[in-house]
């Protein structure tokens, strides 16, 4: 037993030898600490280089500085693991103590690092993760968004399916939070316009053994299939469909994740398919050309969505930071000046919501030739509502 | 019960997802069949056996990726397998019959993360896809809306043969009665001048190369991720327990009968999905504490 | 070994875990708590695998249950009275784990091993899946339960540092209800049982009776643990129910030695520190972490709990004794 105790002596110890050191080692330097929480690893792993790619590009482009300051980068690799969320984001904020906390992808892990942020009162940028709540009822002065919530790209996809005069529809999705709110949001306006939603189908994250729901669609008929998956899942789903035979039949409809960065996977597959997003590929715009021949040079790959919404996150750290002079300790001001922010994005230029989060076009892609081409815009400006939010 | 048409469409859904029930099921009993020997004839608790399908889909899809067919994947992935399978059980596993099972589960939980981390640094930790041999990429239509991959169908008729390769194997062949008398009783086969580490070393690689080929034969419908292991070895245990330790009948009609819960309970109750299979369990081992069939 | 010498030990620790919170560094107090909160975990897992002699591979189900009892029980906006909640999860993960225990005790060996584990996973889908969890991201304890008894307020578990010495009494406590427990005729059957159950039963005692108290009480205790997870990070998800949390935890006990309270709270130390090390050293700190495992297994023959008594052996051989 003495033994064991011993061992226990020591590594408390230590570990208080620790806290020491690196209260000691917080020496003053004038950098900014960025700190990036995103998935390096896993399902979503490209997702979070791609964000960090944009990010980075947005800084570099201003000389490497920000409002004169340089830029020292944090990295944390969040995994998508909802378990581990609230220590790695304290891994940034508490032991690093960094200035701007970026992250995630993972909407679940996105919730945690949203609670952590208001409890340390650190400035977070969310460059992806769409949960309604963010930006909803747990909506704080000191979160912000640069993507989009769950809710808008579904909504004006649930227009879209009204217009096009579908009365019946079937819904499938994982079952985590991204998923059901773009459900909830798809038929919030489907049911407004008269459609009906005849049966909402889930399983697990991120499980892809997609056959018995085939099998149930098939056997329900509906006019219109609409689903949330992304990355390699939903890759595997749209090849899947093909397969069951159901896309001649019946027409599948998603939120613009369904397609982004999959087209490839998906081959034939995913000929003709439509979607919803708030970036698309022919947009007419000179920021988004200019954007996607650096993005293209610098990182020898095509920029998708996560680029775009990791390269406005920057830009909106760098209104903030210009209003308050470079000086990240007047936080009031960083806020006020990324608030008033008119982001110049590769989207279109937007604005933010009250709640923080983008108010922006929504665009209706059709998948021609290997490309998510934009064929609409079903819906303009348009603003998450925002439920619950009292800011 | 809605009457005409309808009644008549849902029998032929019905029929269809017997299909895709039969065909999970099947793939179920070949990672389990694996598990069930060693455990019952080596009394050996392997955690690691997940890992062995997570290998089998990784390697399917590097040596897919590598001769550009699935088929050639698996022509070399079973030998390739059975001889790292002979390895392990030289290496590490030998060590482990006379060891308390705690011992067991505390080296094999160890084996999961060598595995798993050694995934990550020769192939990453993206989620790939293995494409279909052409041959098999058809469907078939079964309703007016609905048509059925065939490379389901063949899987499932891979399995049915080698289930009834093993039955042959195990009843009829001599290598077959030793693993039956081992099952039994050691010593006693020891007496009997057989070499009983020899047997053990082919079990346990065919165990290995049953799991790895289950692993390589679902690549293309399951794509191939991190972890993808730990699921399937959960289940496999489910269906041990339920069958019984160590047969390999008891295995079948355990997966098969996991097979249909887990794909009605998906489409019936979504939302008790995840609980059915082990709903059925415990009501097993209610039933029949040592599984619906005793070893031996 | 003299038992005031061991006494001193326990209290030099004690009162070194006492200062953590002095470093005023929160990630390290943070880390420190949690550290405490696995170490009760281990704790409650060692009245089985060490004391009793069952090997439980489902023992995070009981952990969980408790984190999330205390998420689903409180309001959402408002604070739960902690009188109520932390009895109220504690009873709920003894019940599970007493309604379990009917079950799983019926079988041994092997077969006990993969059905704690096969009932663990139940639970784990029970919040996984039903409209009664928050699916795969888990639900938020958006307000800590508040001490107040009746507008008085003894501390303040939103303040990181009462939470910690919350936290620490808790460990006090538990380490002392279980070495009483053990001392008792209770204890001393659960002891027997380990070592032949046969002769236990032909004394006359019904052992099975023995064994569930002692599931269920384990249960309850790694109930507490779930509770103080959920209340440091207010954030509760499947995971903490999941396999390899059951694996982590019989790991720590066995690190510390089986059987052997002091060691299980090492263990946690140990395991944490590893953790840690090893997870700012590389990216693949799992590979280490299995190689160390299955090292450990195979030269260690005797099992890892050997080492400890090995190494004071060849301490005290040597002279060299601290």
């Amino acid at each position: 037993m003495g033994h064991n105790l011993n061992k226990a002596f020591k590594f408390g110890i230590g570990m208080a030898l620790a806290a020491g050191l690196t209260s000691g080692a917080q020496a003053a330097d004038d950098k900014i600490k960025v700190g990036f929480m995103l998935p390096y690893t896993g399902t979503y792993a490209s997702l979070g280089n791609a964000i960090t790619n944009g990010f980075k590009q947005y800084v570099a482009e201003q000389g490497g500085k920000l409002s004169g300051r340089e830029i020292e980068y944090f990295t944390v690799d969040d995994e998508s693991d909802p378990a581990k969320a609230t220590e790695n984001a304290n891994k940034l904020v508490k032991r690093d103590k960094v200035d701007l906390l970026v992250g995630t992808v993972h909407s679940g892990v996105a919730l945690a690092m949203a609670k952590v942020a208001r409890e340390n009162k650190t400035l977070l940028i969310v460059p992806n993760a769409g949960a309604d709540e963010i930006t909803g009822p747990l909506c704080a002065p000191n979160v912000f968004r640069s993507s989009f919530t769950n809710w808008q790209p579904a909504y004006a996809m649930g227009k879209v399916a009204a217009q096009k005069g579908y009365k019946k529809v079937v819904t499938l999705t994982w079952k985590y939070a991204a998923g059901l709110q773009s459900i909830d949001g798809f038929k919030e306006a489907f049911e407004q316009a008269g459609g009906k939603v005849v049966k909402d189908m889930t399983l697990p994250f991120p499980n892809v053994e997609f056959q018995p729901f085939l099998t149930e669609i098939a056997s329900l008929k509906p006019d219109a299939v609409f689903v949330f998956f992304a990355g390699a899942g939903a890759a595997k789903f749209v090849k899947d469909y093909a397969a069951a035979g159901l896309n001649k039949t019946v027409p599948l409809l998603g939120s613009g994740f369904l397609t982004d960065g999959n087209l490839d996977a998906m081959g034939d597959s995913g000929k003709a398919l439509q979607t919803t997003l708030h970036y698309a590929d022919g947009l007419d715009n000179k920021k988004d050309q200019a954007f996607r021949l650096t993005y293209a040079k610098t990182y020898k790959m095509q920029p998708d969505v996560y680029a775009v919404q990791g390269y406005d996150a920057a830009q909106l750290y760098g209104a903030g930071l210009k209003a308050a002079g470079g000086d990240v300790s007047k936080q009031a001001d960083v806020i006020k000046g990324m608030e008033a922010a008119k982001i110049d994005s590769p989207r279109g230029a937007f604005t933010l919501s009250k709640a923080h989060n983008p108010v922006q076009d929504i665009y209706l892609r059709e998948v021609q030739g290997g490309q998510n081409k934009v064929i609409g815009i079903p819906t303009k400006a348009l603003a998450d509502p925002a439920r619950g939010c009292k800011l | 019960m809605p009457a005409g048409q309808g009644t008549l469409m849902d029998f032929a859904s019905f029929l269809i997802q017997m299909l895709n029930s039969l065909q999970y099921g099947l793939l179920l009993f070949l990672v389990a069949s694996g598990l069930t020997l060693v455990f019952g004839i080596m009394g050996i608790i392997n955690l690691a056996h997940g890992s062995f399908y997570m290998i089998g889909a990784y390697l399917a899809f590097v040596l897919t990726s590598a001769t550009g067919s699935l088929f050639l994947a698996i022509l070399l992935g079973i030998p390739l397998t059975f001889i790292v399978g002979a390895f392990l059980e030289w290496a590490l596993f030998s060590h482990l019959y006379k060891r308390e099972h705690l011992e067991q589960v505390l080296l094999t939980y160890g084996l999961i993360l060598i595995f798993e981390e050694l995934r990550s640094l020769l192939v990453g930790d993206e989620v790939h896809g293995v494409d279909i041999p052409a041959i098999f990429s058809a469907s078939i239509p079964l309703s007016d809306v609905l048509s059925y991959p065939v490379y389901r169908l063949v899987i499932s008729g891979v399995c049915i043969v080698l289930a009834v390769a093993l039955y042959f194997v195990i009843q009829r062949t001599r290598l077959g009665m030793m693993i039956r008398a081992g099952n039994h009783d050691r010593t006693m086969v020891e007496a009997l001048g057989i070499n009983i580490n020899m047997i053990y070393r082919v079990v346990f690689a065919l165990g290995f190369a049953l799991a790895a080929l289950a692993g390589m034969l679902a690549a293309p419908i399951s794509s191939v991720f991190p972890n993808m292991g730990s699921h399937v070895l959960i289940i496999s245990f489910v269906i041990v327990v339920i069958g019984g330790i160590g047969s390999v009948w008891g295995a079948l009609i355990a997966a098969l009968v996991i097979g249909f819960a887990d794909t009605f309970g998906k489409v019936l109750l979504p939302d008790y999905a995840g609980m059915v299979v082990y709903l059925v369990m415990a009501v097993v081992l209610l039933w029949r504490p040592e599984g619906i069939l005793k070893k031996g | 070994m003299s038992s005031l010498n061991s006494t001193i030990f326990k209290l030099a620790g004690l009162a070194l875990l006492a200062c953590v919170p002095l470093t005023g560094e929160s990630f390290y107090v943070e880390l420190a708590a949690k550290t405490l909160v696995l170490a009760i975990f281990a704790m409650s897992l060692d009245l089985l695998v060490g004391f009793t002699g069952l090997v439980s591979f489902g023992h995070a189900a009981y952990f969980g249950v408790a984190a999330y009892s205390v998420a689903l029980l409180s309001p959402k906006y408002e604070a739960a009275s902690l009188w109520y909640v932390l009895p109220a999860s504690v009873g709920l993960s003894a019940l599970a784990a007493l309604v379990v225990g009917l079950f799983v005790l019926r079988t041994k060996g092997i077969y006990f091993i993969m059905v704690t584990l096969a009932f663990a996973q139940l639970a784990f889908f029970v919040f996984h899946d039903t409209p009664l969890g928050g699916g795969s991201d888990g639900i938020y304890l958006n307000v800590k339960p508040t001490a107040a008894i009746a507008g008085w307020v003894p501390f303040d578990l939103d303040n990181a540092t009462h939470l910690y010495y919350f936290i620490l009494g808790a460990l006090v406590v538990v380490y002392a209800f279980l070495a009483r427990i053990l001392q008792s005729p209770f204890g001393r059957v659960l002891v027997g049982i380990k070592s032949n159950e046969h002769r236990m039963q032909s004394m006359g005692y019904l052992t099975f009776r023995y064994k569930l108290a002692a599931f269920a009480l384990a249960g309850g205790l790694g109930g507490v643990a779930g509770f103080l997870y959920a209340v440091v990070f207010g954030f509760v998800t499947p995971e903490l129910l999941s396999w390899h949390q059951s694996g982590n935890v019989l790991l720590m006990v066995i690190l510390g030695g089986m059987g052997n309270l002091v060691g299980a709270i090492a263990g946690a130390f140990v395991f944490t520190g590893m953790q840690e090390v090893f997870g700012n050293w590389t990216k693949h700190w799992q590979l280490v972490m299995g190689c160390v495992i299955v090292a450990a297994v195979l030269f260690m023959p005797g099992g890892l709990s050997a080492v400890p008594g090995r190494i004071k052996r060849a301490l005290q051989g040597g002279g060299s004794n601290e």
